[in-house]
């Protein structure tokens, strides 16, 4: 137990430094990023719960984070805004206008229920068709957000979403979410379907429903990407169906592989070394570009590091940087065997 | 009638350049249980091949050679740069590497040549259109169906007569076993990258032969198509990649002529759709091909 909650004060407590910092240091560029970095580990987190756990990776997350940014964005723009940012929003929603702090959980709670009805079926598939199906869903997802003009507005940017996301909102969810996951972790659920990750076929043998416990990861983690979502568009207030696809994808999945996914500890080293390597990255771009040293835009340079550094990885330390053991059982050892020693 | 032959020549035409797609990323994924994400940057890489050749003046079969032998190279090279580090890993972690290899390319072509695209050279042949029986239809359509038989012929009879072909079917059913009976591996899997090389580059040709211009983008789509068709033949067999590339062709015509305008936008939509209720009734995709999963 000692472990757990060690582990749950480390994490919550780099996450309210983070927030401290950017507090004192009152810049607002700073603001800014370290709100970005606690979206970003929601997310993470979120795909952490799913993927660590049942050890298959999916694609479909941030299909599921689009979800919940436009139901939120659905239930919450202003009522005079409406008739030009969603001209061909149904009767039902013109007159609806709900607080974004409502609005954001029941975002979240829509994203869990069509992932929910979706997903059953393919919680029976494992390795690589469970892979490339979560792909397609992802594309599904990303085509009926680009077409279904009624509430989406097309392929067109989306705006007038009111901005409510602050960092102490962002950070407190993000707080919450890590320790939902470690709770879920820990929980029944969450130990069985380790046991299956590690061996399928003996945790059928000892009567596990595999796909159900899978199913229930799942719906958790459309959880999570559904009010990361909702929270991004709140802090953003104008996005296209084009933030949720690929791009996104490969960052999300890139933090949580980096760190390791088989650990909360690596979801969220992984989320905060990422940010910042990638924030440096960006300025390092804008730079080249306004110094206007090659003849066209420098664009890419940013993918391609974070590209090269986790095939680095991969190929280094497979498990990522806490491929196994969170950080509060890694001390909790270290403690244990000095005294052992003396 | 007439709409009936014109049925029969869409599915075809399209049914071969996804069978084909398909047959490249499954004979990579029987031996080395890799899902390869950067098959389709392959295709982007025959593209900006032709489009780098543009002025050279060369006849034009001879760049298309050319472009076909860099996505022959590129596909090797992935292995020995990416792969072959990785490959004792987990599969996840094999998965993720050709993802972030995938992505890898496809900004270096952002980065070095252009997010634009760019016009490749193409001979008048895939501009002109014929007419059959009363039905009029592009060239390239027909050169799409006869270079998809005559791969197919060639593939499935060297799979089946070639020392290499039998050796890489033996690997794709028991990689270990194959191995300890003297297959040297690192020439298998070297041997399963060119040919899936090959065929992307054929494919590529023939893609963007269509389009007449190449994006870093290009090639999700057809790795797209790939995906899914595999997923639906069954990912362990090589005739399974074949006949879902051309399922897959005909659920998409068949969508083309069905759907409403207003619908046919959701079209990616429903085909996913439909792929899903395969895959309730039979997770292992249509054909089962050789009986072990497991990687070795």
């Amino acid at each position: 137990m000692t472990r757990h909650l060690l582990t749950a004060a480390i994490l919550g407590g780099f996450v309210i430094l983070l927030v401290a910092c950017a507090e004192m240091l009152g810049i607002r560029v700073f603001d800014r990023i370290a709100t970005n970095l606690c979206i970003s580990l929601i997310l993470v987190l979120g795909l952490q719960v799913f993927m660590g756990n049942s050890g298959i990776l999916s694609f479909a997350h941030i299909g599921f984070m689009g979800v919940g940014a436009y139901t939120s964005a659905v239930l919450t723009i202003p009522l005079q805004m409406k008739g030009m940012a969603l001209p061909e929003l149904y009767l039902v929603f013109k007159g609806v206008q709900l607080s974004p702090y409502l609005a954001i959980p029941i975002a979240g709670l829509v994203a869990a229920a069509v992932a929910a009805a979706l997903s059953y079926p393919l919680m029976r598939l494992s390795d690589a068709a469970a892979v490339i199906t979560s792909f397609a869903l992802l594309v599904v997802l990303h085509t009926v957000m680009t077409n279904w003009s009624n509430v989406t507005n097309g392929p067109r940017t989306l705006f007038g979403v009111p901005r409510a996301t602050d960092l102490t909102l962002a950070a407190g969810v993000a707080i919450a979410a890590l320790l939902g996951a470690l709770a879920f972790k820990e929980s029944r659920t969450g130990r069985l379907l380790r046991a299956s990750r590690d061996d399928e076929v003996a945790a059928g043998a000892l009567g596990l429903h595999i796909p159900h416990l899978r199913w229930r990861a799942f719906v958790l983690a459309a959880l999570f990407a559904g009010i990361g979502g909702a929270l991004w568009g709140h802090f953003i207030t104008s996005f296209s169906p084009n933030a949720f696809y690929l791009r996104e994808t490969f960052v999300i999945l890139g933090m949580l592989v980096i760190g390791g996914a088989n650990t909360v500890t690596g979801a969220v080293v992984g989320t905060f070394i990422v940010t910042g390597a990638f924030e440096g990255l960006r300025s390092l771009e804008g730079s080249l570009n306004s110094a206007k040293i090659f003849s066209e835009q420098v664009i890419g340079l940013t993918e391609v590091v974070l590209a090269l550094a986790m095939i680095a990885v991969l190929i280094l330390r497979p498990g990522g940087l806490f491929p196994s053991r969170e950080i509060g059982a890694i001390i909790v050892r270290a403690l244990s065997k000095r005294e052992r020693s003396t | 009638m007439t709409f009936a032959l014109q049925f029969t020549i869409d599915v075809l035409s399209l049914g071969g350049a996804y069978a084909l797609m398909a047959l490249g990323l499954v004979i990579v994924y029987g031996i080395l249980k890799l899902v390869n994400f950067a098959y389709g940057e392959l295709i982007m890489v025959t593209g900006y091949t032709l489009f780098l050749m543009g002025g050279s003046g060369l006849p034009w079969l001879v760049m298309a050679a050319v472009a076909v032998a860099m996505a022959v190279v590129t596909g090797v090279l992935t292995d020995y740069i990416a792969f072959r580090p990785v490959r004792a890993k987990s599969i996840t972690a094999v998965l993720i590497t050709s993802f972030a290899f995938s992505t890898l390319l496809q900004n270096a072509a952002l980065l070095f040549i252009s997010p634009r695209p760019r016009n490749v050279p193409l001979p008048a042949l895939f501009s002109q259109t014929v007419e059959i029986a009363g039905v009029i239809t592009p060239v390239r359509n027909l050169v799409t169906i006869a270079a998809a038989v005559v791969l197919l012929a060639v593939f499935a009879w060297a799979m089946r007569r070639t020392v290499l072909g039998i050796a890489m079917r033996a690997a794709a059913t028991n990689f270990t076993m194959a191995r300890m009976l003297g297959i040297p591996a690192n020439l298998i899997i070297s041997s399963a990258f060119a040919i899936s090389g090959l065929l992307a580059g054929v494919v590529g040709i023939l893609w963007i032969g269509r389009i007449g211009s190449v994006v870093p983008g290009i090639g999700s789509e057809p790795l797209l198509v790939a995906f899914i068709a595999t997923v639906i033949g069954g990912m362990r067999s090589l005739e399974g990649a074949v006949l879902g590339g051309f399922l897959l062709a005909l659920i998409d015509t068949s969508l083309n002529y069905l759907l409403s305008q207003e619908l046919l936008k959701f079209r990616d939509a429903f085909t996913f759709g439909l792929v899903i209720l395969i895959l309730l009734w039979r997770p292992e995709g249509l054909l089962k091909g050789p009986a072990t999963g497991q990687r070795t």
